[in-house]
């Protein structure tokens, strides 16, 4: 028998460091699988709004990723921009505009998303704010008029930008003219809530499409990729505010971003926090507040404000919600 | 001990630059610097008072009760604040419309508490009044800069010349936008500052007003 022979070079048996046993998922594959759940909804905005509306997903997209690289090759970092965060960051944004913007807005965007909320504050893990909003945000206070001219879904094959078709969101008729000037767009109630869940109204290129965005966030439940403690209570606390001050809570749920935001951005792994008790006041926090914008805010959508506020309070949370440890005597 | 002047002069500029090194007195660089001309006159404003605060305590430091120098210290200020502050608006009416209360609140300001305790209170007068016209000069440069990028990106000129046409990103003259200017400028003297002085990173003490 050679005893000279190490027993693990021997290939006997192999030494390593735990976690040894892995569910094979890595951020790059998390990442492109919400991008691919967010699909369906890309689709759907292409159908109603036009080529035009994806190629302002490809531009916020693409520049995305290359200031993610561009920023990494310039302060020296590991080249990761393929990792397809930047590319969800970039898709995102693109979700959150009007299909009538010009096409420097998803470049100014995206540039302010990567660089500035991302990459400045330490790169992927590490930034405190949701990127893709800031980015919204950014764009929102820079131009509140290319921000909020809205497009009647027309399904144009033109890249021109349109000029004449444009109409306000169901949550401006709301809060400009009221629940019955918008009731009258539709053939009752019952056609309202169907029109909305399929998207045909005006709104951001991603958030028209609700009934697209649910089967997207129903795969990435199934995945286990998100929890439901986030989404079900922001929408729930928004519907049941909104019915408690005497709206519609359907309508709540259905028009504005709430869907979207909800399910792909408050559910972001960076910026939202890890315990579930956490998440659920997140939640509950996000939904207060977009209530509050809503019903009293100058702005008649509050979800991106919303989620950006309660960014804020991540940290806080996960440290107020932190469970006792073993033997630890309890705090008063 | 003798003192190089242009040292103490270079050092308000530069080394210990109020906003972008000490990062002291962020508040008025953010609130006020929307325009190069705002910027400008809060500068001078901070200048005039910052070199007679340090010249007055500096005569008065073997007065002055160590207990009771804060109290005195602000008292000074006020008095020299009040003084801008009528000039002000008696001679430049509309400016002092817009950014009347930030006048008010150089009383507050931190970097001249701050250069009147650690400089003017332990040195002559002379000395005292250079560095104070000093870091008044840091300060205003820091707020001239500031003011002109963000009028520049903000509203596309630069002390009210008209540069560019399009859509400027207005988000650059609210406050949001003076956060932004001045991380990144403090980023960017940083990063100068390292790479070509061999220096430390600047502006982690924290802010104050």
């Amino acid at each position: 028998m050679d005893t000279e022979k190490n027993p693990q070079e021997a290939g006997l048996f192999r030494a390593s460091v735990g976690p040894h046993i892995s569910s094979g998922e890595s951020v790059p594959h998390i990442m492109w699988t919400v991008s691919a759940a967010l699909m369906p909804a890309a689709g759907l905005s292409v159908y109603y709004f036009g080529l035009r509306a994806l190629l302002i997903l490809v531009v916020s997209m693409v520049s995305s990723v290359a200031f993610e690289a561009l920023t990494q090759k310039l302060t020296g970092a590991k080249i990761t921009a393929g990792d397809g965060s930047a590319l969800l960051t970039g898709l995102l944004l693109g979700m959150n505009l009007p299909a009538s913007v010009p096409f420097y807005l998803p470049i100014i965007g995206s540039a302010v998303a990567i660089i500035i909320t991302k990459q400045l504050f330490g790169g992927l893990g590490y930034n405190i704010f949701n990127p893709a909003l800031i980015g919204r945000a950014f764009l929102m206070a820079s131009f509140p008029r290319f921000m909020t001219t809205w497009l009647v879904p027309h399904g144009s094959l033109s890249l021109a930008r349109p000029d004449a078709v444009t109409g306000a969101t169901p949550l401006g008729i709301l809060k400009e003219e009221g629940y019955d000037k918008l009731l009258s767009h539709f053939a009752g109630r019952h056609d309202m809530y169907v029109q909305l869940l399929l998207g045909h109204r005006g709104g951001a290129m991603g958030e028209t499409g609700v009934i697209a965005l649910l089967f997207g966030a129903a795969y990435l439940l199934y995945k286990g990729y998100i929890t439901w403690h986030i989404p079900v209570t922001f929408i729930a606390t928004v519907a049941v505010l909104t019915a408690v001050f005497g709206g519609d809570p359907w309508l709540a749920i259905l028009s504005g971003g709430l869907v979207l935001g909800a399910f792909f951005m408050a559910t972001d792994y960076v910026t939202v926090p890890q315990l579930k008790k956490a998440q659920v006041a997140f939640g509950l926090g996000c939904g207060i507040i977009t209530v509050l914008i809503r019903l009293e805010g100058g702005y008649p959508e509050g979800v991106c404000y919303a989620i950006l506020l309660m960014n804020c309070f991540t940290p806080l949370l996960d440290r107020a919600f932190k469970a006792k440890k073993f033997g630890e005597a309890p705090v008063k | 001990m003798a003192v190089s002047y242009k040292k103490l002069i270079l050092n308000g500029i530069f080394s210990e630059n109020p906003v972008f090194r000490l990062a002291l007195s962020l508040c008025p660089a953010v609130a006020v610097t929307t325009s190069v001309r705002n910027g400008f006159l809060m500068g001078i404003a901070v200048l005039c008072v910052m070199t007679m605060v340090n010249i007055t305590v500096s005569i008065l430091r073997n007065l002055i009760n160590p207990k009771v120098r804060i109290p005195a210290y602000i008292l000074i200020i006020a008095t020299y604040v009040s003084i801008t502050d009528m000039v002000m608006s008696a001679y430049s009416r509309a400016a002092y419309k817009e950014m009347g209360l930030y006048i008010q609140l150089i009383v507050v300001f931190a970097i001249i508490i701050s250069r009147a305790e650690l400089f003017a209170s332990k040195n002559k007068v002379l000395p005292s009044a250079v560095d104070g016209f000093g870091m008044g000069l840091g300060f205003l440069g820091a707020l001239v800069l500031v003011g002109a990028v963000r009028e520049l990106i903000g509203k596309g000129s630069i002390a009210g010349i008209h540069l560019t046409g399009g859509n400027p990103l207005l988000i650059m003259v609210l406050p949001t936008g003076g956060f932004f200017v001045i991380g990144l400028l403090m980023g960017l003297f940083n990063w100068i500052d390292q790479k070509y002085y061999g220096g430390r990173p600047g502006g982690v003490g924290g802010g104050h007003h």
